[in-house]
């Protein structure tokens, strides 16, 4: 709580009429299709919100920030990381905004300027997408040691694996899905989409 | 014909949009124009006088005049040409700016747009014909329906100007709900001592007709002449006979009542008197508990009651008043705590509404002034008040702010720290809204001199703890969740319109908001008027409002009813329908879509069946005239010919 606090009280003065990007406003709301101007500040997915503990800025203040065009914090700001898409922000918050949607969007804009500020959380993603991508489901032996390998976190939960198994939560070989080569194609089809429009 | 057009730029309302000379000149070449120019500000003393003097000079016998709305100075220049020796109806007014230039952006289209619409009012004041409004008596008498703070006010203040007052209340009491506030801020004067000699000056004035636990239900005429039917609910006692002595409540074994004046704090009896003041100081019956009515015996009520008032065969009885204007003063609801999950639905019974912590604090509510939590009876030491519950929340359909929540919270955390003085309390919330005299001051005192905790943010979840409710929210200002382990929690629940407003307006013909709240004719020039004539508002029915402001509504309100009671006479609006008995074949399809039953079946002296117009009763809404299959019935001053003669002006070019 106190770290957060005097990170933000200790912030630069911000002189607005110099470090205000208008035009990463106008993205994020275009992007995420939400209007941020909705927001009062009210605090509710600041208090609903199970991951605040562990954000350098809470989601409330994300939101402050995203009004007052503050790209770089932002961008460069764990807590968009962190964020686990719980939507409690999302089902609380009386403007109807979608918070966690907004938050998703600054991860995907974050990713193309190349400003992830937790690379172990966008290596889990990515071996997560690839393992779908593979078997059209999650494999998630192949997905865990994926992510220990690129992450240099070799025996990260290692010591859930035997359990796991030996109940039959997990398999340890892969199985593929009917239809796998369909979700394949989605794949396929984001990616040429993607270089399409940039 | 000498028609003459009065182009007005209202500053650059219309100028900026719209090339008025150009306007002019096009006029000047329709035939039947022999005058058209452009003025600053037509409304303006020397822009009428203009008018006056073009009507001397150029010999004109028609007037059009093209600016704004004809609901701002529609009259304002029938006055004016009439003061020049014209029949008012030869005025047209052409609307050159709600409906073209504040709209449009192009001066190019504008000004095409403006020449059309200006043309059309050249054709249709040529098709005038001069109308003559009759008098009708007026009624001397207001209906006040509403019997809280402020329709008494409307009610008092009327009938001290000497005027016979009908008021009508819907509960057993008048009161509403400042009756059952304890005490009221920013003053932290005791509600029902100020209420309360109003309550009596209603009961004791010879001027004021009270109807209790009374609903109207049917509303029919028109300003100066309405019939109101009013229902007498059923109270299974004779209010003749009862003296309120109370020995009925006190011996009925039907103890688990819903107390509607406590909401629901605590069980009433099934028999019973709302409050130690109430007026009139009554008993009736709730059939819904009664064991008379519920198993088919018991009576002990009937046994007990000293002056056998007791009868359990009334019936709802309806009286009709004839009253010549009518006063709303319905209030408002309060929105449900179910529809709030994550503080608990309902569920926990240490949650409660402002409301409901309001009759706990209160003397003669049911813990006798002594705040103890409803689950255990126990002195609770830390409460959390909760502000904004509902209230500006768009996604619980209330976007608006509630007005008087921020101000009962700071006073109801002053006077917990007054009855429990080990106590500690702390309000959640969003902005602190205190603009009235003496009320940011009253805020900051519950801060600075009782240590109330305010904290910036809103609750998310609260949730049972052992005995405990744990409340969990943001501090926006520390950048971080918080949480207090409270005794009890207080939801400043949003203020919404009162149930069944929706329904009263359609009997009285006045529009309400999406809310529900009712509209006002002007939201800052005619405040407590409505669009029907003779029916005005007072109090929260209109939107969330404190009592200085409810109280100054009524009074408002019943000076209203004064100025239009000041003549003895009013006159009747001429643009109305009227039936050509030669075309009318006496299918009386006019008679069955009359919204206002205003038409009637006549027999002429040959014979014939035609339709007859009510003059006082029609409204002029013209349903009539699209229903009749042979143009029989025509709209005054809103002809077949006169509408047509606007169509052709635009579709000939």
């Amino acid at each position: 709580m106190y770290k957060v606090y005097f990170q933000t009280y200790e912030m630069d003065t911000i002189n607005l009429s110099e470090k205000t990007n208008w035009e990463f406003i106008e993205q994020v709301q275009k992007e995420s299709g939400e209007n941020l101007s909705l927001c009062y500040q009210c605090g509710n997915c600041t208090a609903g919100c199970p991951y605040t503990n562990y954000f350098d800025y809470p989601v409330s203040m994300v939101m402050r920030l995203l009004q007052t065009g503050q790209k770089d914090t932002i961008l460069n700001s764990k807590a968009i990381w962190l964020c686990a898409t719980c939507e409690t922000c999302t089902t609380r918050c009386p403007c109807e905004i979608d918070v966690a949607h907004v938050m998703d969007t600054l991860r995907i804009i974050a990713r193309r300027e190349n400003k992830v500020s937790e690379k172990d959380i966008k290596m889990f993603y990515d071996a997560f997408l690839d393992s779908v991508k593979r078997f059209g489901r999650i494999y998630e032996v192949g997905t865990l040691l994926t992510y220990n390998i690129r992450s240099g976190h070799f025996m990260a939960d290692a010591d859930l694996g035997p359990k796991v198994l030996t109940k039959g939560k997990i398999r340890f070989f892969p199985t593929k899905i009917k239809g796998s080569d369909k979700v394949a194609q989605i794949f396929e089809r984001f990616r040429t989409k993607a270089k399409k429009h940039g | 014909m000498r028609v003459g057009v009065f182009i007005c730029h209202c500053g650059n309302n219309i100028a900026g949009t719209v090339d008025v000379a150009r306007v002019a000149a096009e006029m000047r070449k329709l035939p039947g124009v022999v005058y058209a120019t452009n003025y600053m500000y037509t409304c303006s003393e020397p822009g009428q006088e203009e008018i006056k003097q073009a009507i001397k000079k150029e010999n004109l016998d028609r007037i059009v005049v093209a600016a704004c709305s004809p609901r701002m100075h529609e009259n304002t220049f029938r006055k004016t040409i009439e003061k020049a020796g014209l029949n008012r109806y030869f005025l047209e007014m052409a609307n050159i700016r709600e409906h073209i230039s504040w709209i449009g952006e192009d001066k190019e289209l504008n000004t095409a747009k403006a020449i059309d619409a200006v043309k059309m009012a050249v054709a249709k004041v040529m098709k005038n014909k001069p109308l003559y409004s009759s008098s009708f008596k007026v009624n001397k008498r207001v209906m006040v329906i509403g019997g809280g703070v402020a329709g008494m006010q409307a009610a008092l203040d009327c009938a001290d100007g000497g005027l016979d007052v009908v008021l009508v209340e819907k509960s057993p009491s008048i009161g509403g709900m400042m009756a059952r506030l304890d005490k009221t801020f920013p003053t932290i004067d005791c509600s029902i001592c100020i209420l309360g000699p109003k309550m009596v000056d209603v009961a004791q004035h010879e001027k004021i007709k009270l109807h209790a636990y009374s609903e109207i239900d049917e509303i029919k005429g028109y300003v100066g002449n309405y019939q109101v039917k009013v229902r007498k609910k059923a109270t299974y006692v004779d209010w003749t006979k009862c003296t309120g002595c109370g020995a009925c409540m006190e011996k009925c074994p039907t103890r688990n009542a819903y107390d509607n004046f406590n909401f629901g704090v605590a069980p009433t009896r099934a028999i019973n008197i709302p409050f130690p003041q109430a007026i009139p100081k009554k008993a009736k019956i709730d059939p819904a508990f009664c064991r008379q009515f519920t198993k088919g015996k018991c009576g002990v009520c009937a046994k007990i009651c000293p002056t056998g008032a007791i009868n359990y065969e009334m019936q709802d009885e309806i009286v009709t008043e004839d009253v010549g204007a009518i006063i709303v003063a319905t209030g408002y609801g309060l929105f449900d705590l179910d529809k709030f999950p994550e503080y608990g639905a309902g569920r926990y019974p240490d949650v409660i509404t402002g409301i409901q912590y309001e009759r706990i604090l209160n003397a003669s509510g049911p813990t006798s002034g002594h705040i103890l939590r409803p689950s255990d009876q126990t002195e609770p030491k830390t409460i959390v008040f909760v502000s904004c519950a509902g209230s500006r929340d768009k996604s619980l359909g209330v976007p608006y702010c509630s007005n008087f929540c921020c101000m009962y919270i700071a006073k109801q955390a002053i006077l917990t720290k007054d009855h429990v003085p080990d106590s500690q309390s702390y309000v959640f919330y969003m902005d602190i809204r205190s603009p009235g005299k003496g009320y940011d001051e009253f805020t900051r005192r519950a801060q600075e001199d009782y240590g109330v905790k305010y904290i910036r943010g809103r609750v998310s979840r609260i949730y049972p703890k052992g005995k405990k409710m744990v409340v969990r929210g943001a501090d926006t200002l520390l950048g971080t969740q918080v949480e207090v382990e409270a005794d009890l929690v207080v939801l400043a629940t949003a203020v919404v319109s009162a149930p069944g407003a929706a329904g009263m307006a359609e009997k009285l013909h006045i529009s309400y908001d999406t809310f529900g709240f009712y509209v006002e004719s002007h939201p800052k020039l005619r405040p407590v008027e409505t669009n029907t004539s003779g029916v005005f508002l007072a109090g929260a029915c209109q939107g969330p409002k404190d009592i200085p402001a409810s109280v100054g509504q009524g009074s408002a309100a019943a000076s209203k009813v004064q100025a239009l009671f000041s003549k003895d006479m009013l006159e009747s609006d001429p643009a109305i329908a009227q039936v050509n008995t030669n075309a009318c074949v006496g299918c009386l399809k006019c008679v069955r879509t009359c919204p206002f039953q205003a038409i009637k079946e006549e027999e002429l002296r040959n014979g014939k069946k035609v339709a007859k117009v009510i003059e006082t009763v029609c409204a002029g809404c013209g349903v009539c005239t699209s229903t009749c299959p042979c143009g029989a019935i025509q709209l005054q001053h809103f002809t077949d010919n006169q509408l047509l003669a606007e169509v052709n002006a635009i579709c000939q070019g």
